[in-house]
């Protein structure tokens, strides 16, 4: 199977649906002449035209609204953000506007957009370029958030959101583009609200997704050298969340540990852990441990953010602990 | 219009007003102004809960606009929506009871006053946030674009709105894309309670066109003609050029912002707005017609019954009309996807 980077997957989605459907446009700073920020639209000006790959002026707010309106009289677009970080502007459009839209219309306005983009932090970035809006944006009824962990589940899942009928968040990373994975050249999907057993064990679940699926297998990894089998549930979609995927791993481990990279206060790891404390409570042989990051703006310096961040010593930790293995 | 000269002869073909169209325009404006005296009544009765923002006063703007209008024009605007729904031909039966929060209401009892959408008219809602339909509208004259069509997006909102950052970056994109979106800030002096004086740096409010090189222009709000005269210069424009239009129509709310807020006192005189009320937009009208010996006092009352009875028909109508089922709660939050 051919290996390509998480852009290049990006850049096949995309493609792949623009050739499928010409209502499906691309809009946002830098993503035609530029080639994109992170090069994820390359070549896509010279395939499909200015009317189809729109620069945008650097105007969140008004180009998030742009792409809700004409997604309300047919239009299928694809909005991205250089950043998450500066999606905070588009707010008000990506909540009041594109998830509400269906609702307050009583049903005759759906949108079909996908808002996409790097999220979280990269490195020495510090606090304004850093933060991860999973929590913020899986909040809002009437949107559905996916956030991929490898080029495989990056092009699926793009595709998948290109063609979904409603509003739908991708959260991806600048530090994933040059990640590579095994991508097959023939057509495929990943469905929305699917989570995916990255790692099949039997003696501790990580519930993770996204830029982290790859921190859990490096856990994984580490601790099968000392005979700890850990199983990595990767939910790909963080709403609407596989609940049911999460619930028979933890009947199958009796442990449970939560990574995530935003902040720990009203985080997606707090839901997840009430989806186990609901209906696995007697299943479970120790609380559940969340691993997030500190609860600090992030830091510039780059042993402070190190410190900040979710990593391999703090998760193997975590495991430890529902397993009662430390010390 | 600062811009650009009007070819005259356009502007009559599409803005001269025939006696049968003013007729029609006044029976919409009367329905209109009846329809709210009613809503104020409901308001008072807890018919109607939450936010409710009449449109007395205002009706001139609303139907000069709209009644220019092709079918396939698109109407997006703010939560002040009632008398622009009418007047783009949702019924008053839907509408009161979308007000009354009742499953035949436009929005299925999801939406209320100031969210009132009909997608067989092309009014693509009311809108709650000050500012924020205005990117919306941009996008679906991007829409129109794309698809090569010469229909036109008209965007209402209040004269508070040019002072939101959406406002500018909507704008900004029509004019430097060139879309054929009609902005129409009806201008009625007050942003709840402050005046236009106290929130803009500049008063002449149209003038805040030429940051996007956008033809522009002020109209009188409070004559339904004039108005229409100027929309159809916009309107050409925007059908054969493609270009976007900001036009501010000087017009005046003769109720509070809300059910909930005062008519007048602290920041604004009795004497003003007995002043405006001198020049209700449905009087100007009718002083035109009778001086064209097209209407009197007769024929005025014999409009006024038919649209009281109108009107009523819709309070009753809202009233039988069921509560939506608690199972619609869930529904409408996402759709199933089909493609």
């Amino acid at each position: 199977m051919p290996v390509i980077t998480y852009r290049d997957a990006l850049n096949a989605a995309l493609r792949e649906e623009m050739q499928r459907d010409d209502r499906v446009f691309l809009m946002g700073e830098e993503v035609a002449v530029y080639q994109g920020a992170y090069k994820v639209s390359k070549g896509l000006l010279q395939e499909f035209g200015e009317m189809r790959v729109v620069d945008t002026p650097i105007t969140e707010l008004g180009f998030a609204g742009v792409g809700v309106g004409a997604a309300m009289v047919g239009l299928r677009p694809v909005i991205e953000f250089m950043t998450w970080n500066f999606a905070l502007l588009a707010l008000d459009q990506v909540v009041n506007a594109a998830a509400k839209m269906l609702y307050m219309s009583g049903g005759q306005y759906h949108i079909p957009i996908v808002f996409r983009g790097p999220n979280g932090a990269a490195l020495q970035l510090s606090a304004q370029h850093s933060q991860a809006w999973d929590s913020w944006l899986a909040h809002i009824p009437g949107l559905k958030v996916v956030s991929p962990g490898t080029p495989y589940d990056a092009k699926g899942l793009l595709k998948s959101a290109i063609r979904d009928d409603n509003p739908v968040i991708m959260l991806e990373g600048e530090m994933m583009y040059n990640w590579k994975g095994e991508v097959p050249d023939e057509e495929y999907v990943v469905p929305i609200g699917k989570a995916d057993i990255k790692r099949e064990g039997d003696h501790c679940t990580i519930v993770t997704y996204g830029k982290l699926v790859t921190l859990g297998l490096q856990v994984a990894d580490t601790l099968a050298k000392e005979g700890i089998r850990v199983e990595v549930v990767d939910l790909r979609t963080i709403r609407p969340l596989d609940v049911e995927a999460v619930q028979a791993s933890v009947r199958k481990t009796n442990r449970c540990v939560v990574l995530e990279e935003g902040w720990e206060f009203c985080g997606v790891g707090a839901q997840v852990v009430d989806y186990v404390q609901r209906d696995c409570f007697d299943d479970l042989d120790a609380p559940v441990v969340r691993v997030h990051q500190a609860d600090v703006p992030m830091p510039y310096a780059k042993n402070l953010e190190k410190h900040a961040k979710p990593d391999l010593p703090k998760t193997i930790a975590a495991v430890k602990k529902v397993m009662y293995l430390e010390g | 219009m600062a811009k650009k000269k009007p070819d005259p002869k356009t502007e009559l073909a599409l803005g001269d007003t025939d006696a049968a169209t003013r007729r029609t325009i006044l029976r919409s404006m009367l329905l209109q102004r009846r329809f709210e005296e009613r809503c104020a009544e409901a308001y008072a009765l807890g018919r109607i809960g939450g936010f409710c923002h009449l449109y007395i006063g205002q009706e001139a703007t609303g139907t000069g606009v709209i009644s220019m209008l092709r079918p396939d024009d698109y109407v997006i605007t703010t939560y002040r929506d009632h008398g622009q729904a009418i007047a783009r031909g949702i019924s008053p039966r839907a509408v009161m009871a979308e007000l009354f929060g009742r499953s035949d209401g436009c929005a299925r009892g999801k939406g209320g006053s100031m969210h009132l959408f009909d997608r067989n008219t092309n009014f693509l809602g009311g809108h709650g946030i000050v500012g924020g339909h205005v990117p919306l509208a941009t996008g679906v004259g991007f829409a129109i674009k794309y698809r090569g069509g010469d229909q036109v997006c008209v965007c209402f909102m209040g004269e508070s709105v040019v002072n939101t950052g959406a406002f500018h970056e909507a704008l900004n994109m029509a004019g430097l894309w060139k879309l054929p979106v009609i902005y129409v800030i009806e201008n009625n002096r007050y942003g709840m309670g402050t005046s236009l004086e106290r929130a803009s740096a500049i008063h002449d409010i149209y003038q805040r066109g030429a940051a996007y090189d956008m033809p522009r222009g002020v109209l009188d709000g409070q004559d339904v003609l004039a108005v229409r005269t100027g929309m159809a210069e916009a309107l050409h424009r925007a059908r054969t050029e493609s270009m976007p239009t900001l036009l501010e129509i000087r017009t005046y709310r003769f109720m509070g912002h809300s059910m909930s807020d005062a008519v007048s006192g602290t920041y604004r005189t009795k004497a003003e707005l007995d002043e405006y009320m001198q020049r209700d937009p449905i009087t100007v009208l009718k002083l035109h017609m009778e001086a064209a010996g097209e209407i009197d006092d007769a024929g005025m009352a014999t409009i006024d019954d038919e649209v009281k009875l109108e009107v009523q028909d819709a309070w009753d109508f809202a009233e039988a009309s069921p509560e939506p089922a608690l199972e619609s709660l869930y529904e409408d939050v996402l759709v199933e996807t089909t493609t």
